[in-house]
């Protein structure tokens, strides 16, 4: 199932400048464990041992992950995931 | 031959109702669902009106009636000085089949003279009422609008790259009292995106350029600036002067922190905006009443993952764009109009040109305006993203 994921900025060194990328996978995790292995690191920057970063949400279509089932949020195809980092820039 | 002005006077108190000054008084005061409709002329209104009354100048009436009484089954009372002219417009506004209307008797004159309940309108100057006529015409801002603003208070952090539309726009708006913090000077790398500053204040510090520039712009504001650095030995300092609102320009992470935590605790609201490179994100955030900042982003990111404006380049227009997006949103605060970005955030990606818009919801386990609180005093997160 190949789904859309939207790549901020900061990240997007380690997507070769991509904006958006495509990614497999049932649920968040696996489409995080899939992006890290066309996209090395990029999990470390998203993850730590205890799920997603705190300075990093993680949006299905309009909602934020962590109020849905985190890393376990059920995905469909067709769905866009993304990655929205704190940015602090003024 | 036609009709002398006492006979057409007379036909058209015939066919309006009058209701007398008493009865509009009972009806006022107990609330009862009636317009009122103050025909006279400005100079006349100047002097007070009923209060809520809808101003609608004889002169304007047919022409005006429509935009500003929509409901033509509404209970109109119209008035005016004496009677004549309302009775006059009553006629006007039958005419143009509003089904509910009368015409009050006397007219606003007793009305003073009783002492019934009356509103004076804001007191701008003719210099003001020159200098903000197109926000004045606006329906949604009005004379009562543009005096809340010239009575805010507006504290902005950061006379940066967001600090300068932001402040411009807020200083041509007429917001009373601007607030400026920054520690800074200017530099000529920064005139690329900070249009607040120019050649001629190179080396300035940013308060005090910032100050001549936005007084040059609008000398009927006050502007306080704070030439230092906002942190937890001075924020209690700076915020404890009646803000109304606080618009966040600043340029790191741990002072957004320490923003979020005292306006939480302090109960201002903050128009939130940051960039980075060619995107930016802007949100509102209300306390108690909407997301925090750290129900949004918990805690910051450790210095190795967070690069600086400086490090990672930003593109000059950027920050205009962001912002001026928070100047909309300070001044629809102050003027209480519109829907805030409360629970929104907005994403702007300059290079795609897109605006999206994502949900944010209050987190009942945040550290700071959630349940249990676990933040209860100001942190100093270690400093990084310094120029």
């Amino acid at each position: 199932m190949a789904i859309t994921v939207r790549i901020p900025t900061p990240l997007r060194t380690l997507t070769e400048g991509k904006d958006e990328v495509e990614a497999k996978g049932s649920n968040i995790r696996e489409i995080i464990d899939d992006l890290e292995g066309n996209y090395p690191g990029l999990k470390e920057r998203l993850c730590d041992d205890k799920g997603v970063r705190r300075f990093v949400n993680i949006y299905q279509n309009e909602e934020d992950i962590r109020f849905l089932d985190s890393l376990d949020t059920a995905v469909k195809d067709g769905d866009s995931i993304s990655i929205v980092p704190a940015i602090a820039g003024g | 031959m036609g009709k002398t002005y006492a006979e057409l006077l007379e036909d058209v108190k015939g066919s309006v109702k009058t209701v007398s000054l008493e009865e509009c008084k009972r009806r006022l005061e107990a609330g009862e669902d009636y317009t009122f409709v103050d025909v006279r002329e400005k100079d006349e209104t100047r002097a007070g009106y009923i209060p809520g009354a809808v101003m609608l100048p004889r002169g304007f009436l047919e022409m005006q009636a429509e935009q500003k009484l929509p409901d033509k089954k509404a209970n109109i009372i119209v008035y005016c000085a004496g009677g004549v002219r309302s009775a006059f417009a009553a006629q006007a506004l039958q005419d143009l089949g509003y089904a509910r209307v009368e015409s009050a008797n006397p007219g606003y004159v007793r009305w003073k003279d009783m002492r019934y309940p009356m509103e004076t309108p804001p007191d701008l100057s003719p210099a003001q009422l020159d200098r903000y006529a197109r926000h004045i015409m606006l329906p949604e801002v009005g004379e009562a609008g543009q005096e809340k603003l010239l009575k805010s208070k507006v504290l902005l952090l950061g006379a940066g790259g967001l600090g300068s539309p932001s402040s411009l726009y807020l200083a041509a708006a007429g917001i009373g009292t601007l607030g400026l913090i920054d520690a800074d000077v200017v530099d000529a790398s920064n005139l690329q995106r900070q249009i607040l500053h120019g050649t001629s204040t190179v080396g300035v510090p940013k308060v005090e350029s910032g100050k001549q520039r936005l007084k040059d712009l609008n000398p009927d504001i006050e502007v306080i600036s704070f030439e230092e650095r906002l942190t937890s030995d001075n924020v209690d300092r700076v915020f404890d002067m009646g803000w109304d609102v606080v618009v966040d320009g600043l340029d790191n992470f741990p002072t957004r922190y320490l923003v979020n935590d005292a306006s939480i605790w302090k109960n201002i609201p903050v128009v939130h905006g940051s960039i980075f490179r060619f995107d930016g994100q802007v949100t509102t955030f209300v306390p108690k009443d909407g997301p925090c900042y750290r129900c949004l982003y918990p805690e910051p990111p450790p210095a190795h993952l967070a690069p600086s404006c400086a490090e990672a380049g930003v593109l000059g227009v950027l920050p205009g764009i962001i912002g001026t997006i928070q100047a909309t949103e300070a001044v629809k605060l102050i003027l209480g109009q519109g829907e805030p970005l409360k629970g929104r955030l907005l994403m702007y990606d300059s290079l795609q040109m897109t605006f999206r818009q994502l949900k944010l919801r209050r987190d009942p386990e945040c550290p700071v305006c959630g349940e249990k609180p676990t933040i209860t005093e100001y942190i100093d997160y270690e400093g990084f993203c310094s120029r």
